[in-house]
């Protein structure tokens, strides 16, 4: 369990987060969503202490991070930004986080197994791709057996196999019932993986919610309807959920009913459609409308 | 990918926490296993060694020397551990400097801090660590140094032994010295962060700082110089590895005690850093 309250820190004049009060559950995978810049690699740092709240703040498992005994076995972290020293070997570099807890080499090589990094335990961490250093790092979160997992981009470098081994990890560490906090900048990663969201923008909660409630809200259901008896047809599909648009065009588009719907009620008036196609907006669509004004750098699209 | 799994509950046990020798542990575990820490030390060793033996053997080829005033100020055991020590200062100091400042250049000071938030530990266990690798490797090489340089001088009957008066001080005291150094060394590292600014905050407090000072209308040279912490002739540090400090400087003792307050009080403001920084 991690409890936020009114988690803000500032850098200089700039307020990278924002008066979060958020509180991630155990048994679940939490995605933690959000532009680029939004301030959820801050967040993380904050909850691990290596940064200190300008105001509010955050526990996990009622704890602040710097009075823990044992923190590698409380909470677990893959930070997005590299955390390992590049002349050492991926064992070493863990032997020596290991030994601050008093935990072993057999916990280090089941580990190293675990993320598949056995047969490049001893060579130097410099020469590793993106994807074994993001390995190492699931490694080091994982040491200490930690009952809250943070994960801070975990899919970056790896490739399409290493995206779904890390998709099913997230997904038994949740079932063991640990806390599961996992961050990302891209919906459809998240759509896959999470079960609940936390999406922010410019350093501010935007949403904490189910993802099925997510995808409830943000996928509308329109259909564009094209006859020669659209008078006729418009006619029929008044109802109280139903929001109906001519274009002026012989079209028009339908809000709340799906084309199934529409194409039954227009058959059994014998009246022909010249067009029907349902308009989904995407999950992709949802989550830029509802962040797209935090999206701290706009691109601008040319024409 | 391998078919391991997490296992269900928890793996590991109760006993797991952080202690201060498990972080020396720690700390010693990164020590050893970083090739950097190898290499300087044989380099400072080589360079301990090789100095005595290219010192004397250079006096003992020329001996003796044409200028009389030259021979009234030879010292023995300076003439095999002055050049050495002298140099291999630099190497301990930049290794110091390295073990801490190669931590926030990687990037792994995030793991190191996030394992013991109480941060001030490590800063205390790495000091510790480096401190006894140091006086275990580089003490036994000064006096190593001291031997080579008196078996090669003893061919023109100049030689002198640990007997002489000051003589063992000055070789045990060469090798503090440079104990002392290296952790001035890591304690700038632990205040500045930076290789390149901790090396030359380091290099400018041993070099640069006597020398502006040198430059100083009298008093202030003489008054000044004694209390900065090593480099040069005069200074606080070099006494303890000096056969007769002059009457500018402090003691042997005396100027050692201020080079280790220097590390201390550097360490202190590091310490103070670490703790109320963001990592």
């Amino acid at each position: 369990m991690i409890e936020m309250t009114g988690l803000t820190k500032r850098y200089g004049d700039k307020t990278a987060v924002d008066g979060l009060t958020v509180g991630v559950r155990p048994g679940v995978v939490t995605g933690f969503l959000g532009p680029n810049g939004a301030g959820k690699s801050t967040t993380m740092r904050l909850i691990v202490g290596l940064d200190r709240p300008t105001r509010g703040t955050v526990t996990v498992n009622g704890k602040r991070y710097d009075e823990m005994a044992a923190p590698l076995h409380e909470v677990g972290a893959l930070l997005e930004a590299r955390s390992v020293h590049s002349g050492r070997s991926a064992r070493n570099h863990l032997l020596a986080l290991a030994a601050s807890h008093g935990l072993g080499a057999a916990r280090v090589d089941y580990l190293l197994e675990l993320v598949g990094l056995t047969e490049v335990a001893r060579k130097r961490v410099g020469a590793f791709s993106l994807g074994m250093g993001q390995r190492l790092g699931i490694a080091a979160a994982l040491l200490g057996d930690p009952a809250v997992l943070l994960f801070d981009e975990p899919a970056n470098g790896l490739d399409p196999e290493g995206i779904r081994w890390i998709r099913q990890l997230l997904r038994r560490l949740a079932d063991d019932g640990r806390t599961v906090f996992v961050s990302s900048h891209v919906m459809s990663e998240m759509a896959l993986i999470a079960d609940h969201l936390v999406v922010i923008g410019r350093g501010r909660l935007i949403a904490d919610l189910p993802v099925d409630e997510f995808v409830r809200r943000g996928t509308r259901h329109q259909v564009r309807v094209r006859s020669p008896r659209l008078g006729d047809l418009v006619a029929l599909l008044q109802g109280p959920d139903v929001v109906v648009r001519p274009d002026g065009d012989g079209a028009a588009e339908v809000d709340g009913m799906t084309s199934e719907a529409i194409g039954e009620l227009a058959a059994s008036h014998g009246i022909a459609l010249h067009e029907l196609s349902p308009l989904t907006a995407s999950l992709e669509d949802a989550y830029m409308e509802l962040t797209g004004g935090a999206v701290e750098y706009h691109a601008e699209v040319a024409e | 990918m391998t078919a391991a799994t997490v296992a269900p509950g928890r793996q590991v046990g109760d006993g797991v926490r952080v202690t201060f020798p498990r972080v020396v542990h720690s700390e010693w575990v990164r020590f050893r296993s970083l090739r950097s820490s190898w290499v300087t030390l044989a380099i400072t060793v080589l360079l301990l060694v090789g100095l005595a033996a290219l010192s004397c053997w250079a006096r003992e080829a020329h001996w003796p020397p044409r200028d009389p005033g030259e021979a009234a100020s030879f010292n023995a055991t300076l003439q095999a551990i002055g050049p050495g020590t002298f140099l291999a200062q630099l190497a301990v100091g930049v290794l110091g400097v390295l073990l801490v400042t190669g931590e926030y250049a990687t990037g792994m000071v995030r793991a190191t801090m996030a394992a013991v938030p109480r941060r001030v530990p490590v800063l205390l266990a790495r000091g510790l660590v480096f401190a006894s690798f140091m006086a275990a490797v580089l003490v036994p090489a000064v006096f190593v140094a001291f031997f080579v340089g008196q078996g090669l001088l003893a061919s023109k009957n100049i030689d002198t032994t640990l007997h002489a008066p000051n003589a063992l001080r000055v070789v045990f005291g060469a090798g503090l010295y440079l104990v002392a150094i290296g952790l001035l060394g890591m304690a700038l590292g632990w205040v500045l962060r930076h290789t390149a600014g901790a090396i030359t905050a380091l290099f400018g407090l041993l070099f640069i700082v006597p020398l502006i000072i040198h430059f100083l209308p009298a008093p202030w040279p003489s008054n000044v110089t004694k209390w900065l912490p090593g480099g040069v002739g005069d200074s606080a540090g070099i006494a303890v590895w000096t056969p007769h400090p002059g009457t500018n400087s402090l003691g042997p003792w005396a100027g050692f005690g201020v080079l280790v307050l220097w590390a201390v009080v550097v360490f202190a403001v590091g310490a103070i850093t670490l703790r109320r920084r963001d990592v």
